[in-house]
């Protein structure tokens, strides 16, 4: 065991404790495998960024003028692959799972750290491979792959690309699979399992898609690269293949896909919330309850992607019925927390001003995905920027406002510093301005029936393009602050020594030191309370036991 | 991990060598089958799909020792089979209805 000296000085935690790079590159520490994912996300969100940077430059004006419209599709596909394979789908689980998982329920790691650490080492092959994909003449696309496009016309390093999403993929599982596991086995004595904070329920759910669902994609798009280099028929019509056999089998994936984005936001948005109304989440059941309902639902409404492809119209109806029934437990977490914040005393910190964010555009961004799931407006509002408008607010507005409400509020307990709230105010509401200004104009774009990923576009249409481009500015410039003053915190930031500075309840904030001790807790800890017990303030949530005095020689007691 | 699971077993090695002459066995069984002359098609996919089935059971049941498992590796195992189910049957459900007609004529 590790001599721990909790008395003045330099703490041993799981930053200071080793300090080598070997001794990060080979760590099966949890919270360092976490501040890998961190580091490594955090500059393919700054790629995939500057490459959505390109497209709004393209569309500032009406004429094509800036890109050919080949470096066009290569640079909208190029965004999106990397915002959604390299960025949103590992975000929060990688980093903030990773690192709290095991701290919230009371381990001392995850159940196979080795496999942890492996999940890093594939994503980041499967990194490299697309990124290589792209630098090599590049991708055009898009995220979607669409066949036969893809699979028979499409030019450049398709294959090497759908390589690198496999990699990817199989990360993802090696993370749910691991995640699973820890949940069922791992739990400290006392967490029960409705006494776990709603986090990690969400991180179940999560964990289930991941596992049900990744599979399906990643042999789906390897078949794609079957047919592209072999020339077997699977989806190209020409060879005796279906296309919209592969937009099944894609969305099969990618529809549970946005769930494996958003539910990881929900549960930061439900801790955060109740974290500064100092109140117990409102209908905790519920909410996570909730997190299952959406996961597994989530699996049946698929073919809303496909009401204009050719699919059957009975099973356009059905996919449409199943859509909106699934619109219900996202609108039940959203009322929970509503209700949360009700009559509680709320801190407006940072976090809370992110979950606010989130709460609000996620709204807008669930309401307008029922307008897409009716068949009818469907029709007219597919392939426009009111589809691009909707997902943006759902992935931006919500699974990137809860990643940064999650990345202020647990910065101090990762790092040991705090960040500084002035600008993390100013940040936030830059983030929520450009936000709406790049993408609200979107929707009424859309609705005039602008349609998608073309690169100019006719005159009437510039006010509004030209808003966005304008917004997206201010949104870049919003998420540039936190990369600066977050690495400037690391070294001037106020030092933090407590355990709890935001006076939230949770094992993590309770009995773990800040930052960490490499093994999360001295001995196991013994949980006593339900999670959120903010009306018992003199009661911890658990309990570190004192170790058993050693009677030398003779029997116990 | 406690009880039931599998860890505490031992596994003899002549486990896996069988696994594997019954998987060779049926594969040469799959290759005979696809020249049984003068079968319907569908005949023909009936046959390939059971030994699919029967081969990826061994592997599951051995290999995977999901044999060996407690109830919730059994859960989540038959959980990815139902999850199948799920995609083929909606996928399925559009290939059928695809041709059907609300009227007589349609779409003109
Ligand atoms: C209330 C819940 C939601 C409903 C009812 C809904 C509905 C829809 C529908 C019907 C479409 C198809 C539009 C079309 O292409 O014609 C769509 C597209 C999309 N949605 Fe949602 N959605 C919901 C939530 C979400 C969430 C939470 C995310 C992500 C975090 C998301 C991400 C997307 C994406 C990425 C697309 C476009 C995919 C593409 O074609 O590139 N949606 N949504
Ligand atoms: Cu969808």
């Amino acid at each position: 065991m590790a001599t721990t000296t909790y008395t003045g000085g330099q703490k041993q935690n799981y930053l200071n404790w080793k300090t080598t790079l070997a001794s990060w590159l080979f760590t099966l520490d949890h919270k360092r495998i976490a501040i890998l994912y961190l580091v490594s996300i955090s500059i393919f969100f700054l790629l995939g960024g500057l490459a959505a940077g390109v497209v709004r430059a393209e569309l500032a004006t009406p004429k094509g003028d800036l890109l050919t419209s080949d470096v066009y599709n290569k640079m909208f596909s190029a965004h999106g692959i990397i915002m959604i394979f390299l960025f949103l789908i590992p975000s929060i689980p990688a980093v903030f799972g990773n690192f709290l998982l095991p701290l919230m329920i009371g381990a001392r790691d995850v159940a196979f750290p080795r496999l942890n650490l492996l999940s890093w080492y594939v994503f980041m092959a499967g990194a490299a491979c697309i990124l290589i994909a792209i630098l090599r003449g590049g991708i055009d696309t898009g995220w979607t792959f669409y066949t036969p496009y893809s699979s028979s016309f499409a030019k450049g390093e398709v294959s090497l690309a759908i390589v690198g999403i496999f990699l990817t993929g199989f990360s993802s599982i090696f993370t749910g699979i691991n995640f699973l596991v820890t949940i069922h086995k791992m739990r400290a004595p006392g967490m029960t399992w409705f006494r776990l904070p709603l986090f990690v329920w969400a991180m179940y759910a999560t964990s289930l898609i991941q596992v049900l669902g990744t599979p399906v994609v990643a042999i789906t798009l390897l078949l794609v690269a079957v047919e592209r280099t072999f020339r077997i028929g699977i989806f190209d019509p020409s060879l005796g293949g279906d296309p919209i056999l592969f937009q099944h089998l894609f969305w099969f994936y990618s529809h549970p896909a946005v769930y494996i984005m958003i539910l990881p936001a929900m549960g930061v948005i439900s801790e955060v919330i109740s974290a500064f109304s100092k109140r117990r989440v409102f209908g905790y059941h519920f909410v996570a309850f909730s997190s299952l309902a959406i996961a597994i639902i989530g699996f049946l409404v698929w073919g809303h992607h496909m009401y204009t492809s050719g699919q059957s119209m009975y099973a356009g109806i059905v996919f449409s019925f199943l859509t909106w029934i699934v619109a219900i437990p996202s609108a039940i977490k959203t009322f929970n927390w509503m209700a949360t914040i009700w009559k509680g005393r709320v801190h407006w910190d940072t976090p809370m001003l992110y979950a606010l964010g989130f709460m609000g555009l996620f709204v807008i961004g669930g309401l307008t995905g029922l307008h897409l799931a009716a068949l009818a407006t469907n029709v007219h509002l597919t392939d426009t920027y009111f589809v691009v408008a909707h997902f943006h607010y759902v992935m931006v507005g919500g699974a990137i406002m809860g990643y940064l409400a999650a990345l202020h509020f647990w910065w101090p307990k990762m790092t040991g510093r705090m960040y500084p709230e002035g600008w993390g105010k100013l940040a936030a509401l830059l983030v929520f301005v450009g936000f709406n200004l790049t993408f609200f104009p979107q929707f009424l774009l859309g609705y005039m029936g602008m349609p998608r990923r073309y690169h100019s576009y006719p005159e009437e249409w510039a006010v509004l393009n030209l808003l966005s481009t304008a917004g997206s500015t201010v949104l870049g410039l919003g998420y540039l602050l936190p990369v600066i003053y977050l690495t400037w915190s690391l070294k001037y930031g106020t030092v933090v020594t407590e355990r709890n500075p935001w006076g939230a309840r949770g094992l993590e904030w309770e009995l773990v030191d800040t930052p960490p001790d490499p093994h999360n807790f001295e001995r196991t800890p013994i949980v006593t309370r339900p999670a959120y017990d903010y009306n018992h303030p003199e009661e911890p949530t658990g309990f570190v036991p004192k170790p058993r005095p050693v009677v030398v020689g003779g029997k116990d007691g | 991990m406690a009880g039931h699971s599998g860890e505490s077993h031992v596994h003899p090695v002549s486990l896996y060598t069988r696994t594997l002459w019954w998987l060779m066995a049926l594969l040469v069984l799959t290759v005979v089958a696809g020249y049984i002359p003068n079968i319907p098609n569908w005949l023909g996919v009936v046959i390939a799909l059971t030994i699919a089935v029967w081969k990826a059971t061994i592997v599951i049941m051995n290999f995977m020792h999901v044999r060996f498992s407690g109830k919730l590796a059994w859960l989540f195992a038959g959980a990815g089979f139902f999850w199948l189910v799920i995609m083929l049957a909606f996928a399925f459900a559009d290939y059928v209805s695809r041709p059907w007609e609300p009227f007589h004529g349609w779409p003109e």
